[in-house]
């Protein structure tokens, strides 16, 4: 019933879908310029990225504008390539794209994702409409200098545990919230474990035992490819 | 029927000193206590429950889990005696006796048979209610002595439950006593053997034909003296878990759940005696020498009917909310029994 | 069904006002206890602290997290099936409906479709791991009210479903059977009819818990007017499933954004709402919708298309770079995924979005002025999973 599901040809990428795109106009038309990128994957999403100062504001336009008064979930995104990659399974990695080398992999820059992103923590926000069905997932850039941003509790309530698990996955304040206490860890944890930088100890302790079951692909190379379509 | 008549003419004849009879109606009540906690326990709380809810229940004590409640027992008594640091230890203490004293009590009055009474009181009736109300103390005590929120909840909770739910259990029973004349239990028990139904005496006049009120109002009131689903709230197991019997463990606990159970018997001997007819079958006179054995056989066959039906709704209902329950009570039950009484009265007078 | 009357709101109203005005007038101070985090109201180890005044709860805080095992943060360092094994685990009851959402985003952005009988299939144990999840989901709201029997009865009955479940899959309650572009194995011989049966026994139950416990003017008691939540704030918390359904917002997820990969728009079926807002809604509204599973199961399976189980992919699963959010109408309510990939092995982040996280956060607005024995019924008809909530 989505109205946003109008030409269906299987695995359409190139058709446009002009619900999603009317999605990004009203957008640009309420914010203006703080509206930094936008990205629409015809019959699924669309991704709308804002200055971090109109983030608030822009969920208050989804709410009042856009009607999308259900709101999903809230949580943040750190775009920074994990420095210690998969630890045991990075070779595994190689092994299967074929390459025996044993060099250590090199790290990679930081790539932002759908509708870009200059930073490296980016906020990652859904809300959906349930009486039109349109659905926005709604990012904000957030300098590492100043992790803060407004919250948004006083548009969606439901924010507030989101924004909790926010701050202590990441460490990114949010202005306005009426209280940010630890939701999941104990209260005298130390660090963001969703961060990057913030090792899976687990792994760090202890080989994962299943590196001694990789055995090269039967077949060519085409097995060991990876799963473009 | 001749050896019959002579053994009963030898038990006649026995007669003791005062302190050798004393003891030895003290001795009977306080082996049966335990002993019909015992067979209800095992009887309705673990085959009929496991049985409503399609399932085995106990199998391994004894042949088919019979002996299930005894191994209990022996556990119960063998586990370490624990008072909370800063309970009021007397009083914890005595607390679950004081409701064992109103359960012991209470079987003091109950006629297996014409003579088969310890104390065939006048004001039987009237005993068994004030003496049962002593339980609401002992509650009281419990609760308040283990020094923790949760029981000092429940037993509050049970206090008041207790006390809203004696009075329609009284005025029930009313109806019966005007309809029965006596307040003696035996008397009540002839009274309904030699009753007539419009002039026909084939099954005598068990008061649960016309005061079939009062007999849905009793049971009601049982179940809340029991503190037994649909109202059990101050034993609430999934929100204040066990409520004022929380922080009793090992023989203490066994007390309180055998004081429940005996209860529940007593209870439930009492119904029978004031509803159904108690130890009299309708087509043999109350005087017959045969009650000297039928008479215990009669009443328990009784006392188990009444106690099914006390289990059952145990099993079935969900529980109502404190003031729920105290809104069923003031609200619906004493205005009922009021009316209930009116008509008997009336009834009495006219028929 | 009635909706409660404007009478009986308002008569509620009035007694929390007098009850305001006596609590005034008979100052005490308050207590604050622990529900919690062992209690057996809680499902699981969920913390609330109330404060009370008397009986009446001022305010209550859930405090989750005893059992927060770090998935987001674990799915990073796992392959695409790895993750599918971890994440079987977050609603454990509802089995297999968990590894859907997920293996439904990597294939969007995979852009591979399971061939129709995979879908079949899928959909079929989605709505039988609903089945389980809401039959145990009607048992506990027996126990937690006292009606013991009723949750002895749901434990036996959801058994047939299980059964049917472990059949196909080899798992009762980790099923692992899903996998990016189809299924791991077919459906066994007799399957089919077997279902059928499973689902005539569901039937039954769900008319016994009817006649048993719903339709008990006990349980009514203690249930209606207990708990309203209206839609819109219920939607401004992000309560998803049958709790926003029951206040009468007309969403569901199978319907309106179904997902390519599930099969719902093939069967005739119907979305069960109802107006009220309070317990008794919720679980009314749960209650049917068992029902509608059990109808959609004998529907799917009279329509099952022949065909391969597993669509082309390669053996080794890299999904190519994207992001993608998928979510499924979830037994406990909407469960989705955001899958980050870079083109890798494994998921770049993976931020799930579970049912009960946002379930709970509502708490302290709907347990002002309850008294502890309808948190209690409120708890239990509010319905989470404490690892849909801890994750």
């Amino acid at each position: 019933m989505s109205s946003a599901d109008t030409t269906e040809a299987p695995a359409g990428e190139l058709e446009r879908d002009d619900a999603r795109e009317a999605v990004v106009e009203r957008f640009r038309s309420e914010l203006g310029d703080a509206v930094v990128g936008a990205h629409v994957r015809p019959g699924h999403a669309v991704w709308v990225r804002v200055d971090r100062g109109a983030w608030r504001e822009a969920a208050r336009f989804a709410r009042d504008g856009l009607h999308c008064a259900f709101f999903d979930f809230l949580s943040a995104i750190d775009w920074l390539p994990s420095p210690f990659g998969r630890d045991m399974d990075s070779q595994e990695d190689r092994i299967a794209a074929g390459d025996t080398d044993g060099s250590p992999a090199e790290p990679t820059a930081i790539v932002a994702g759908a509708a870009g992103g200059d930073t490296r923590f980016q906020l990652l926000a859904r809300v959906y409409a349930p009486t039109t069905g349109t659905a926005v997932i709604l990012k904000a850039d957030v300098p590492d200098d100043d992790l803060s941003i407004d919250s948004w509790v006083p548009v969606y309530a439901g924010a507030n545990w989101h924004e909790r698990e926010t701050w202590e996955m990441f460490g990114i304040d949010f202005v306005g919230h009426p209280g940010l206490t630890h939701i999941y860890l104990p209260g005298q944890f130390e660090g963001h474990p969703l961060r990057k930088d913030f090792p899976l100890l687990a792994r760090r302790v202890k080989p994962w035992p299943g590196i001694v079951d990789v055995e090269p692909m039967p077949g060519g190379a085409g097995e060991g490819e990876g799963g473009e379509e | 029927m001749s050896q019959l008549a002579s053994g009963a003419a030898v038990l006649a004849a026995f007669d003791p000193p005062y302190w050798l009879e004393t003891a030895i109606k003290a001795l009977v009540v306080a082996v049966l206590i335990p002993t019909t906690a015992l067979i209800l326990g095992i009887v309705f709380l673990f085959k009929v429950m496991s049985w409503m809810q399609s399932r085995l229940g106990p199998q391994e004590a004894g042949p088919r889990g019979l002996l299930q409640l005894l191994a209990d027992g022996g556990k119960f008594l063998q586990k370490e005696d624990i008072i909370p640091a800063s309970a009021d230890r007397f009083v914890f203490k005595a607390a679950p006796f004081v409701v064992l004293a109103s359960t012991f009590l209470t079987y003091v009055v109950i006629p297996a048979s014409m003579n088969l009474v310890v104390e065939d009181l006048d004001v039987g009736i009237f005993y068994v209610f004030a003496v049962s109300s002593l339980s609401v103390i002992g509650v009281l005590m419990a609760g308040w002595a283990s020094a923790n929120k949760y029981s000092l909840v429940g037993g509050l909770r049970a206090a008041g439950q207790l006390i809203a739910y004696e009075l329609p259990m009284i005025l029930a029973v009313v109806g019966v006593v005007i309809q029965a004349g006596t307040l003696n239990l035996n008397g009540i028990v002839v009274a309904q053997n030699s009753g007539e139904i419009l002039g026909w005496g084939g099954i005598g006049l068990p008061f649960i034909l016309t005061q079939f009120i009062g007999f849905g109002i009793f049971l009601a009131a049982v179940q809340a003296e029991l503190t037994q689903t649909p109202f059990d709230m101050p034993v609430a197991e999934s929100e204040i878990v066990s409520g004022y019997q929380v922080e009793y463990s090992g023989f203490r606990f066994l007390t309180f759940f055998l004081g429940e159970f005996a209860t529940a018997f007593a209870f439930a001997a009492i119904a029978a005696v004031l509803f159904l007819g108690g130890w009299a079958v309708p087509w043999l006179e109350a005087d017959s020498d045969w009650y000297w054995v039928l008479g215990p056989v009669v009443l328990f066959a009784k006392i188990m009917l009444v106690s099914f039906l006390i289990f059952w709704l145990r099993f079935t209902y969900p529980r109502l909310r404190e003031d729920q329950l105290q809104t069923f009570a003031w609200k619906f039950l004493i205005p009922l029994s009021l009316v209930n009484i009116l008509a008997t009265g009336v009834l009495k007078v006219v028929l | 069904m009635t909706a409660i009357t404007d009478r009986e709101k308002l008569a509620y109203v009035a007694a929390r006002a007098a009850d305001g005005r006596i609590n005034i007038e008979l100052e005490t101070e308050g207590m604050t206890i622990n529900l919690g985090p062992q209690h057996p109201a809680t499902h699981g180890t969920l913390r609330i602290v109330a404060r009370l005044d008397g009986e009446q709860i001022v305010s209550a805080e859930p405090i989750c997290g005893y059992m927060h095992r770090g998935y987001e943060k674990l799915a990073e360092v796992r392959t695409y099936p790895q993750v599918t094994t971890l994440i079987n685990r977050i609603d454990w009851l509802g089995s297999f409906a968990n590894e859907v959402p997920f293996i439904l985003a990597a294939e969007e952005l995979m852009g591979i479709e399971a061939p129709p009988r995979a879908q079949w299939i899928r959909t079929i144990l989605f709505e039988l791991s609903r089945i389980a999840n809401i039959s145990l989901f009607l048992g506990d709201l027996g126990i937690q009210l006292g009606g013991l029997t009723v949750g002895f009865y749901a434990f036996r009955d959801r058994e047939y479903v299980l059964n049917q479940i472990e059949a196909a899959t080899g798992g009762r309650f980790h099923p692992n059977f899903d996998r990016i572009g189809g299924l791991k194995d077919d459906l066994p011989k007799g399957w089919i009819a077997e279902t059928h049966k499973a689902m005539e026994k569901v039937r039954r139950f769900c008319d016994e818990v009817e006649d048993l416990l719903i339709g008990n003017e006990i349980f009514q008691t203690r249930t209606r007017g207990i708990g309203v939540i209206p839609g819109h704030v219920g939607l401004s918390y992000g309560l998803s499933g049958a709790n926003i359904r029951a206040s009468g917002v007309d969403w569901d997820l199978r319907r309106d954004s179904c997902p390519r990969g599930l099969v719902y728009d093939e069967v005739d079926w119907k979305v069960w709402t109802h107006p009220d807002g309070d317990s008794f809604a919720r679980s009314w509204v749960r209650l049917q919708e068992v029902r509608e599973a059990s109808k959609i199961v004998d529907q799917l399976l009279d329509t099952i298309p022949g065909g391969p189980i597993m669509a082309k992919v390669p053996r080794i699963i890299k999904v190519p770079e994207g992001e993608a959010y998928v979510a499924t109408e979830n037994p406990l309510g909407e469960m989705g995924y955001y899958v980050v990939s870079k083109g890798d092995l494994v998921p770049f982040r993976v931020k799930i979005r579970s049912a009960s996280f946002n379930n709970v956060s509502i708490i302290p607005w709907v347990a002002r002025g309850l008294y502890v024995p309808d948190l209690v019924t409120v708890l239990a008809s509010l319905y989470f999973i404490l690892g849909d909530i801890d994750r």
